[in-house]
């Protein structure tokens, strides 16, 4: 044994996604071969492995990071049948495995960040009340408890500048406020947790991460407008992130930090679950009430606002997980410090869910104003494959796609909006060159119009109609005027639907036109897809003379649609095959392309 | 899709035993919006609502079986038939979507082979659903198999993974 190390530390991501890459076999491999060398019993609390929440850069998972006596090194892609060596090579013998360490792009994907709400996530254990302790967690509550009255706490709040992360960044402060001045015997704080955008998991990551931040911060806005019982609406599709919560909230009772007189101060504050039932309109803040008052989650025209009508009838402040999050880290660290971070008009850090077509997919937090240039290029790493970026869709089904040409915009509400797309909850969508501008409105249309609660005609009849059209055009049977009927029946959901839902819901169809009209005219007029996605505008041939004869996509075509053998020609019967690509990558000569069916009917 | 009769009246001879539904009930009886946790709980216990349970519900908790049934139907969490013994979940979140999840689902509707308008085979063995987004985006394209989420999956990981089940009923 060359050193003999004092401390050891590991910790092990174990979010939704570390758990799929197996994070859970390597946490259990860590503590079975520092038991098995007898390391635990000599270094006992010196020696410890947890797991932490999501560290962001999910496309690397396992990420582990070994500390051995203060000198800390990450290793990533980690397998359970790598600990034994990580042990034995680096923990006990002092050489670290060099060759496993994380890659520059590790680097490159956290030097563009910069982390408030998740500074803690990722590098604390969340089933640890005392891991967030240790990181001056619960000291903001306690602060304001003693030195702050509730209208102070409010104030700080609008100083900051902090904005709803929800998507449509209205003030916090002001939202408080208006809910503190609103008669009523009882008060209510909803954590909006009903992360319903396809395409985004910020809040899942942060619950999930940090639990004990977010109840922190939903007992401050507690104390600031009144109110003794907060809700947490979440999905039931995140069992983790349930499991964690429950199980934080359960410790922060029992330290007295939820409960009757919080830290001897005359404060009461509790917390209670519930789990939503799968419905993505439930995100509308009357439609949320609605549903945890336990009917159909439907909403209601607004005002009155639920800041004076909320929950039960009472005033009731909605929020997001992200900025109840953000909370306890302005009360710490001061508004000014806050305000100092970000654009002139959206202040702080945004998290932001990067996925798709990009090389470095994970969670990121970047300050407001940074352009999405550099969250593509510089975090992301640039369009997976070397392939052409095509462009970048931002806020879900209610936010819009935006092209290369605008990717100087800077991220905040307003230049955001002005391209046509939104902030949203924090869903960043990469896509390039193959996917179809037009089969992207169809998904979110379809997604949109299958979620309406169909309480107004708008919403209900009016996303039928614009999907049907949509399906007609990518189908090959798109008429001219189509466009423009989208157009026409796009102004009109948005402008005469009750709830967000439906406001929204035409975003992705106008903003793909307003971008990309050359591929729905591609579509209507020649019957092409320039992306090569929409099925009905392509089929397969197999090229004769680079065909081998060696029948492999005969066997593997899973319809039986391919005729040929050992010594004949593959053919392929249009009728029958349902266009799987199976036989394109099976052939090890490229010999079946995808061509154009208005080529193939012209030859 | 069901009636409200056929989702609601009791069938002749069953011989349910609700008194699980009625420990559950009693859990949540003085609370407020209780009902959704209670169909919740209902489900945990059985796999789906039985008509017979949403029924004792609507007595339990005083409430109008219509009520039950809009609450039951309006969200995708709640099923009125039984699942399969083994729930396949094919993601068609967006970045799922962009990554190819169709392709995942035909192939697996390809070669399990579901009555239209089904999602679990006749001998239930096999649940398959397409869920919008489960949060675990950047490991797209992601299959949910019995509860363990499964990242980048392809056509072909996605059949190894579901013949892996049936071998091991087989055996």
């Amino acid at each position: 044994m060359s050193s003999s190390p004092k401390s050891i530390s590991i910790s092990v991501c174990m979010g939704t996604g570390g758990i799929a890459a197996g994070g859970a076999e390597v946490m259990e491999a860590f503590e079975s071969e520092l038991a098995r060398r007898g390391l635990r019993a000599k270094l006992q609390e010196n020696c410890t492995a947890h797991k932490v929440g999501c560290r962001g850069f999910c496309a690397r998972d396992v990420l582990v990071d070994v500390v051995v006596d203060g000198q800390r090194a990450t290793y990533e892609y980690v397998q359970a049948d790598m600990v034994s060596r990580i042990v034995e090579e680096h923990i006990i013998g002092g050489a670290p495995v060099e060759k496993w360490f994380a890659g520059p792009e590790y680097e490159a994907f956290h030097v563009g960040q910069t982390k408030v709400v998740l500074s803690d996530c990722g590098s604390i254990n969340p089933e640890d009340i005392d891991a967030y302790l240790a990181v001056d967690g619960y000291t903001a509550i306690q602060k304001i408890l003693c030195e702050m009255w509730p209208e102070e706490v409010i104030t700080e709040i609008k100083d900051s500048g902090l904005r709803g992360r929800g998507g449509a960044g209205f003030p916090t402060g002001l939202k408080w406020s208006f809910a503190a001045m609103a008669k009523g015997d009882e008060k209510y704080i909803i954590c909006n947790a009903d992360e319903g955008d396809p395409g985004a998991f910020m809040d899942r990551s942060i619950v999930e991460g940090n639990p004990h931040a977010l109840i922190e911060g939903m007992s401050i806005a507690g104390y600031a407008i009144g109110a003794n019982l907060g809700y947490v609406y979440i999905r039931a599709e995140y069992p983790l992130a349930v499991q964690r919560l429950a199980h934080a909230i359960e410790q922060a009772r029992q330290r007295e930090f939820l409960g009757k007189n919080i830290r001897n101060a005359d404060f009461d504050f509790d917390i209670r679950i519930k789990q939503g039932a799968g419905a993505f309109v439930c995100g509308e803040e009357t439609a949320l009430i609605a549903s945890i008052e336990g009917g159909r989650g439907m909403p209601r025209p607004k005002p009155p606002f639920p800041t004076h009508r909320g929950l039960w009838g009472k005033p009731t402040v909605i929020n997001n997980v992200e900025t109840l999050a953000n909370l306890p880290y302005i009360i710490r660290k001061g508004p000014q410090w806050f305000a100092s971070l970000g654009s002139e008009k959206s202040k702080g850090t945004k998290v932001f869910a990067l996925t798709g077509k990009v090389r470095n997919t994970g969670l990121i937090e970047v300050p407001m104003g940074i352009a999405l240039k550099e969250i593509i290029y510089g975090i992301g790493g640039g369009i997976e494959g070397g392939r052409q970026f095509k462009a970048v869709q931002t806020g879900g089904p209610s936010g819009g796609c935006i092209p290369t040409e605008l990717l100087d915009t800077a991220v905040d509400y307003e230049s955001l909006a002005q391209v046509g797309a939104i902030m949203g909850s924090g869903g960043m969508v990469v896509m390039d060159e193959d996917n179809c501008m037009v089969e992207m409105a169809r998904y979110f249309l379809h997604f949109t119009q299958e979620e309406s609660c169909g309480k107004c005609v708008p919403c209900r009849v009016g996303t039928k109609r614009m999907l049907e059209i949509l399906e007609r055009i990518v189908a090959g049977r798109g008429e001219l005027g189509d466009v423009e009927l989208l157009l026409d029946l796009g102004e009109d959901v948005k402008a005469a639907s009750l709830c967000g839902l439906g406001q929204t819901a035409p975003n992705p169809v106008i903003s793909t036109i307003r971008y990309f009209r050359e591929e729905y005219d591609a579509h209507i007029v020649q019957k092409r897809c320039p992306a090569g996605v929409c099925k009905a505008l392509f089929e397969y041939q197999v090229v004769e003379p680079l065909c081998k004869l060696c029948s492999l996509c005969v066997r593997k075509c899973p319809v039986g649609a391919i005729e040929g053998g050992k010594k004949k020609l593959a053919k392929i019967k249009d009728r029958k095959c349902v266009k799987c690509g199976i036989c394109i990558e099976v052939c090890p000569f490229d010999a079946i392309t995808q061509v154009d069916i208005h080529e193939t009917a012209e030859v | 899709m069901d009636t409200l009769d056929q989702t609601l009246t009791p069938h002749t001879n069953s011989e349910l035993d609700l008194t699980a539904v009625d420990e559950i009930v009693a859990r949540h009886q003085n609370e407020r919006g209780a009902l959704i946790p209670v169909l919740q709980a209902v489900q945990s216990h059985y796999g789906y609502i039985p008509p017979e349970a949403a029924a004792r519900v609507a007595e339990g908790l005083k409430v109008y079986p219509s009520k039950i049934y809009g609450v039951m139907t309006f969200y995708t969490q709640f099923y009125l038939k039984p699942k399969g013994k083994n729930r396949v979940m094919v993601c068609c979140g967006t970045a799922c979507h962009v990554k190819g999840s169709d392709r995942v689902t035909r192939r697996v509707l390809d070669e399990i082979k579901l009555s239209d308008g089904e999602d679990t085979t006749e001998d239930r063995f096999f649940t398959i659903e397409q869920v919008a987004c489960i949060g675990a985006c950047s490991i797209a394209p992601v299959v949910v198999v019995n509860d363990k989420v499964h990242g980048k999956m392809t056509p072909d990981k996605t059949m190894r993974e579901l013949r892996k089940i049936s071998e091991a009923a087989d055996e």
